[in-house]
């Protein structure tokens, strides 16, 4: 994973609240076995609509994506941070993100930060003056800046810290292994095993 | 001094602990049960290989195909290619890695959550992850059961463990008696219409009082399943008698000294009684109706006795913005009776209402009656034994006496990944779990709906209530 401090590039309006996963990837694109090239899968079904906003020229490249609140719902489906990911996004803003889909962005390297509603509406207004406009993420700082209107975001410290240092993961869970191998040691024997496999009586 | 009382979501935390976090660190937990389907395990275990790391326990892990198996002419191969793709790189990636699977065709084939409580694997007191967010079905036994991606997937699968922040609580107390013709389902759904889609956020629900007590287990799960719908993490209910009931016998279930060990243990489990939950929420079961969702979210419900809301009327200006949005995707006017809704399709299906007691009660309701004229009702079983057991009971019958489609098991039209899919503009009466646009197909309007609902919206063709259905 790559270290992310600070990011500049076009940040996108999305005035919509309620976002779900669905509509960031519809399930039809969920057959893929890959994990990357799911940028033609970005918010498919609204992309047929050609008065949507990543249609618009000024926003076909954008890097920085303001939402309205509750964005990420439904499914948990790693897709749509995927589908964001490969289509150019290193950073989502919104005043509420749903659990999973803000768990499965900190894995991707992906920044999903809160900002109150009101500094999102003006950063909706900046954006829509004057499409194209950059965003400058300041993960170190934690701030966004459009123009001259610089704005505080949040994120929790941790998924701040794996992102400052590019962790993965598993690297990070396998220096416990140790405790791991304990835990499994006093594991009751009650606790259930899927093998051997055992049928119906 | 006395401990400090815990609630059950706190009970099973502490016994799974591995690591505490330090700080901001989240704390490493110990995943008892990982349950795995086709769509969100492919890039996992490609990372597995990328990284040269094998399955740590395979004898904690099982995998069944369920979201996009064909639910007709499962003998024959399956005729999508990206469909059949997936499939084949779960079966190639189970043998590889040692892992237990159900392909379609087996007996123990079906939907992941319903499998895994139909095999004794799901009990009080564990954790259970699957990369899918309904996982939250199995709180219904008392277990901590949450949905993941597949970077988490990916993660259980090297190390049998996640890193995970400690979640809030909250307590959904449901007191009274449900009346007659009042389900589960119209619980959750008054749940989440409640508190909201984002309601739940950050907070593990437990679902407490009277009315939950008196529930079946596949009732639980038919309330856990939604959990997700609020935005919760997880739902659960406090393991009884009736959980050991139902559990009791199954394959994978405790057995002799086992399952004394275990009941003891599962004995100590329930919310203590000075507990404190961080939130706590009430509904009247005596008072509530059948439940129906007008709108593009599971939180835009109603009772089916009243009608569309008008958006006018909702004072939050995003709520009323996403209901205008809404009712122009569902092509439904404010102040239209929901009973004068007319439906194309009627599903009964899906991880939430697919269970034997689901197919009995709507069974029950279209026995002997007529099916609307031009209304399909597809009926897809939860797993293949569940699809036996009813036709063992004749009920495959009653449904095709009825003019309904049998099919076999699977996620199906719950979100239309398979063929099973409604066209533009269709409106369904579903019993799954979200009625998000497009959702069961490109264009679909859908209205979630109990199976008692959905039997009685089959009959009239409009969204009804059994009790519409006297002197039919």
């Amino acid at each position: 994973m790559e270290k992310f401090e600070i990011f500049e590039g076009v940040g996108v309006p999305l005035r919509r609240s309620n976002v779900d996963t669905d509509q960031i990837i519809p399930a039809v694109y969920l057959k893929r076995i890959t994990k990357t090239g799911f940028e033609d899968a970005l918010f498919a079904s609204w992309r047929n609509d050609p008065e949507f906003v990543l249609n618009q020229p000024a926003y076909a490249h954008g890097e920085v994506l303001f939402a309205g609140p509750d964005f990420g719902t439904g499914s948990s489906r790693e897709h749509a941070v995927w589908a964001l990911r490969d289509f150019g996004f290193k950073a989502v803003f919104s005043p509420k993100f749903a659990d999973i889909f803000r768990g499965n962005s900190g894995k991707q390297g992906l920044v999903s930060g809160e900002i109150s509603e009101q500094d999102l509406e003006s950063i909706w207004a900046l954006l829509e003056a004057d499409p194209g406009a950059k965003a400058t993420v300041d993960l170190v700082a934690k701030t966004v800046r459009v123009a001259d209107l610089m704005v505080p975001f949040e994120i929790d410290e941790y998924t701040r810290w794996r992102l400052l240092e590019g962790l993965d993961d598993i690297g990070l869970t396998l220096r416990d292994e140790q405790s791991i191998t304990d835990f499994e040691a006093k594991r009751e024997s009650w606790r259930p095993k899927t093998l051997p496999a055992k049928g119906a009586k | 001094m006395t401990p400090k009382p815990l609630t059950l979501a706190e009970k099973v935390w502490n016994d799974h602990l591995v690591v505490k976090g330090e700080g901001d660190a989240p704390d490493l937990l110990y995943i008892d049960l990982h349950l795995v389907h086709e769509v969100t395990s492919p890039q996992a275990f490609d990372g597995l290989r990328l990284a040269g790391r094998p399955v740590r326990r395979p004898d904690l892990t099982i995998a069944t195909e369920d979201h996009n198996t064909p639910t007709l002419d499962i003998d024959k191969p399956i005729a999508d290619a990206t469909s059949r793709t997936q499939i084949e790189a779960l079966r190639h990636n189970a043998k590889e890695f040692g892992i237990r699977i159900h392909s379609l065709g087996d007996i123990e084939q079906g939907i992941v959550h319903v499998v895994g409580p139909q095999l004794g694997l799901t009990m009080p007191g564990i954790t259970v992850v699957c990369g899918d967010s309904h996982t939250s079905t199995h709180g219904a036994f008392g277990a901590l059961a949450m949905g993941i991606g597949t970077s988490e997937v990916e993660h259980v699968l090297a190390t049998q463990t996640l890193p995970l922040k400690a979640f809030k609580t909250m307590a959904i107390n449901v007191e009274g008696t449900l009346r007659p013709g009042v389900t589960a389902k119209d619980i959750i759904l008054a749940v989440i219409a409640k508190i909201g889609t984002g309601g739940g956020q950050g907070y593990v629900l437990e679902y407490r009082g009277s009315a939950i007590r008196s529930l079946s287990m596949e009732a639980r799960m038919t309330i856990c399943n939604m959990s997700i719908e609020a935005g919760a993490r997880a739902g659960m209910v406090a393991p009884d008698e009736i959980t050991y009931e139902y559990l009791k016998g199954r394959p994978h279930a405790p057995e002799g000294a086992d399952w004394d060990a275990a009941v003891a243990y599962w004995n100590t489990l329930p919310s203590d009684e000075n507990a404190k939950f961080d939130a706590e929420v009430y509904l009247d079961a005596n008072t509530l109706d059948p439940f129906v969702t007008w709108g593009t979210n599971p939180g835009q419900g109603v009772s089916l006795l009243d009608n569309v809301p008008n958006p006018a009327d909702i004072a939050d200006p995003n709520e009323r913005a996403a209901a205008e949005r809404a009712l122009e995707y569902m092509d439904l006017a404010a102040g239209t009776p929901m009973k004068s809704i007319r439906v194309d399709t009627v599903f009964l299906g899906s991880c939430t209402n697919s269970r034997i007691e689901d197919l009995r009660a709507a069974a029950a309701i279209i026995e002997g009656k007529q099916k609307a004229e031009g209304v399909r009702f597809m009926v897809v079983p939860g797993s293949a034994r569940v699809r036996l057991q009813a036709e063992a009971e004749g009920l495959d019958q009653i449904f095709k006496d009825f003019g309904a489609e049998w099919r076999f098991a699977g996620c199906s039209m719950c979100l239309g990944m398979n063929p099973d899919q409604l066209a533009p503009g269709e409106r369904a009466a579903s019993t799954s779990n979200r009625n998000f646009e497009g959702r069961q197909g490109k264009g679909s309007r859908t209205h979630l709906v109990s199976p008692l609902v959905a039997a009685a919206t089959a009959i009239r063709g409009t969204l009804s209530a059994p009790a519409d259905l006297e002197g039919n």
